[in-house]
C-alpha cells in the first residue's frame, strides 16, 4: 500500500478574528490539522502610546494607560499614578490607597468576567457569555459612579484619587460581592465539571514550570504552571500589605489550570474588596500635590499585578513635567510569545483554546 | 391608496415596492463584528444580556459575507487599513458603516505615525458615532439612526 504524498499548508488565522481577540494574524504551518509550526504577527493595533508618553506631561499621559489593557483601565491607572508617585516622592493617603485597592480588583474581576465569557465562547458554550456580562455590567455600574466612564476611567490623581467614595458606596459594593461569590457557583456548574468543557481544556497547550519560568510568562499563566508569583504578595504595593489573601497555584500547566487559577482569583479579588471597603479609613481622598516635576536622569521601575500579569512602568524623568522615555512592559505581550510552544503539536481548534487562556488584549500587546 | 381601499378582505396590507424593500433591510440589520480596539468591547457589551441587541434584529456576524453592516469599532492602524478594505470589498451590497467612537471618526487621541486618522479615507461611512469609548446606548441610538436612513432610501421612485 503506497501512503499518500501531503504538504505543508500555510493558513493565515486573523487579522479579522473573532476568536484571536482583537487584531491578532496568526500564521500556521499545518500538517493534515495538526500544527507544525505558528508564528504570531503582531503591531495592528500599534499606535504609539509610549512616544506619546514622551511627548506629553506626565498628568495628560493618563488617559492613554486607560487604552493600554483597555478591559481593567484601573489596574493600568494604578500602575502608571504609583510609579509617577515613586519617582517624584509623592505620599498617598491610606483612604486613597484603600480605595485604588478596591476599584483595581474590582477591575480585575471584570476583566477575569470578560475573559471567562469570551474564553467560554470560543470554545462554544454561550450561556456563560451572557452571565459573564450581567455581572460585569454592575461593576462598570461601580465605575460609573465613581468617576463618570464605564471603561476608560482615568480616575486616580497623582497623590490620590479624583474623587471620594459616593455617599453610600462602601455598603452597595460589599453586597455586590456577597452576591458574586453566589453566582460564581452559576459559571463553575456550567463548566468546571462539564465533559465538554474538561475535553476541550485538559491536557491542551501545556506550558511547564521550567518553560513558563524561561519565557518570561507571568500572571495566572504562570501560576496555571506551578509557580507561586504574585506581585501583590512577592513585592507589595500600595496597601497590599494589610489585606488577608491567597494565592491560587495549579499545577497542571494547561489550559483548565489556568481556568481554575482566574476562577479562584475572583473570589479572593472579592475578599480583598470586601476587606477594604469595610475597613476603609476616614481622611482625604487626595494629598495636595505641589508640581509634578521628575529630575533629569532619574530612572524608576515600577511593577504591579495587573490581572494579565506583570504590568510594568519604566519612567525616566527629564527635568521637567514630561518623560524623557517612558516603556511600558505589557503582561500580554511577553505571555503571547509562549503561544507557539503552547499550540505546536496541537490541532486547530486548540489554538483558540490556547489564545483564550493566555488571555491576550491587544492595546497592551502592541501599544 | 384610496383606489384599492376596502378592496381586500382584513388581512391583506397594501403598500409600495421601496417600503418592502426598506422594510426588509432595516429589520435585519446583521452586523460585521469589525472590532480593533476598545470599542470593541463596548460592542460587545450591546450584544450581550443588559443591553441585548438582538431586539433590534442586529445579530452579529463573524464573515463579511453574511453581514449588511460593518461596524468599525476602535482605533485603525496603516497596518490594518489594507485589511478594512479587504473586509469591506467582501460584503455584498447593499452595505453600510458605521464608524464608532472617536479613533475610528478622526484619529481620536492618537494623532501618531501609525494611526489613520478617520476611517472615511478608508471606506464611505454613513453614521457616525462619538466617544470614547461610546457607550452602548450610544451604538444603539446610531442603529436606529441608520435604520431612519434606510427607511428613506429610494430604488424605484427617483
Amino acid at each position: 500500500m503506497t501512503t499518500l504524498r501531503t504538504e505543508e499548508l500555510i493558513m493565515n488565522m486573523g487579522p479579522q478574528h473573532p476568536s484571536t481577540h482583537g487584531v491578532l494574524r496568526l500564521v500556521l504551518y499545518l500538517d493534515g490539522e495538526t500544527i507544525d509550526k505558528l508564528e504570531a504577527d503582531i503591531g495592528y493595533l500599534h499606535r504609539g502610546i509610549e512616544k506619546l508618553g514622551e511627548t506629553l506631561q506626565m498628568d495628560q499621559f493618563m488617559p492613554y494607560t486607560d487604552r493600554l489593557d483597555y478591559v481593567c483601565a484601573m489596574s493600568n491607572n494604578l500602575g502608571y499614578v504609583q510609579a509617577v508617585e515613586k519617582l517624584c516622592s509623592i505620599e498617598v493617603p491610606k483612604r486613597a490607597e484603600y480605595m485604588r485597592i478596591a476599584y483595581a480588583e474590582l477591575s480585575r474581576i471584570s476583566g477575569h468576567l470578560l475573559w471567562l465569557g469570551t474564553h467560554a465562547l470560543d470554545i462554544g458554550a454561550m450561556t456563560v457569555f451572557l452571565y459573564a456580562f450581567r455581572e460585569r455590567e454592575e461593576i462598570l455600574n461601580f465605575f460609573e459612579n465613581f468617576c463618570g466612564a464605564r471603561l476608560t476611567t482615568n480616575a486616580f490623581r497623582f497623590g490620590g484619587c479624583m474623587a471620594d467614595m459616593p455617599e453610600g458606596e462602601p455598603e452597595k459594593i460589599i453586597d455586590f460581592t456577597d452576591r458574586f461569590l453566589v453566582l460564581m457557583e452559576d459559571y463553575e456548574r456550567l463548566l468546571t465539571k462539564n465533559r465538554i468543557w474538561l475535553k476541550r481544556t485538559q491536557d491542551v497547550a501545556i506550558i511547564t514550570k521550567e518553560d513558563a519560568i524561561a519565557y518570561g510568562l507571568t500572571g495566572s499563566s504562570l501560576r496555571g504552571s506551578g509557580v507561586n508569583w504574585d506581585i501583590r504578595k512577592a513585592m507589595p504595593y500600595g496597601a497590599y500589605e494589610d489585606f488577608d489573601f491567597t494565592i491560587p497555584v495549579e499545577f497542571g500547566c494547561d489550559v483548565y489550570a489556568r481556568y481554575l487559577v482566574r476562577m479562584e482569583e475572583m473570589r479572593q479579588s472579592c475578599r480583598i474588596i470586601k476587606q477594604a471597603m469595610q475597613n476603609l479609613p476616614e481622611g482625604e481622598f487626595q494629598t495636595k500635590v505641589k508640581k509634578i516635576k521628575a529630575p533629569e536622569g532619574a530612572e524608576v521601575y515600577h511593577s504591579i499585578e495587573a490581572p494579565k500579569g506583570e504590568l510594568g512602568f519604566y519612567i525616566r524623568g527629564g527635568g521637567k513635567n514630561i518623560a524623557q522615555r517612558l516603556r511600558i512592559r505589557g503582561p500580554s505581550f511577553v505571555n503571547l510569545q509562549s503561544l507557539p510552544l503552547m499550540c505546536e503539536g496541537e490541532l486547530i481548534a486548540d489554538v483558540i483554546a490556547a489564545i483564550g487562556s493566555l488571555d491576550i488584549v491587544l492595546g497592551e500587546v502592541d501599544r | 391608496m384610496g383606489i384599492v381601499q376596502h378592496q381586500f378582505s382584513e388581512n391583506i396590507l397594501t403598500t409600495n415596492i421601496d417600503k418592502l424593500i426598506n422594510w426588509s433591510r432595516y429589520s435585519a440589520l446583521w452586523p460585521m463584528t469589525f472590532g480593533l480596539a476598545c470599542c470593541a468591547i463596548e460592542m460587545m457589551a450591546s450584544g450581550a444580556s443588559r443591553y441585548d441587541f438582538d431586539r433590534f434584529g442586529v445579530i452579529f456576524r463573524a464573515t463579511p459575507r453574511q453581514s449588511d453592516v460593518l461596524i468599525v469599532a476602535g482605533t485603525l492602524t496603516y497596518k490594518m487599513a489594507d485589511v478594512l478594505r479587504k473586509v469591506y470589498d467582501q460584503m455584498p451590497e447593499p452595505r453600510w458603516v458605521i464608524s464608532m467612537g472617536s479613533c475610528a471618526n478622526c484619529g481620536g487621541p492618537f494623532n501618531t505615525y501609525s494611526v489613520v486618522q478617520g476611517v472615511e479615507k478608508i471606506v464611505p461611512v454613513d453614521i457616525y458615532i462619538p466617544g470614547c469609548p461610546p457607550r452602548p446606548e450610544a451604538l444603539m441610538h446610531g442603529v436606529l439612526k441608520l435604520q431612519e436612513k434606510i427607511k428613506n432610501e429610494k430604488y424605484l421612485r427617483k
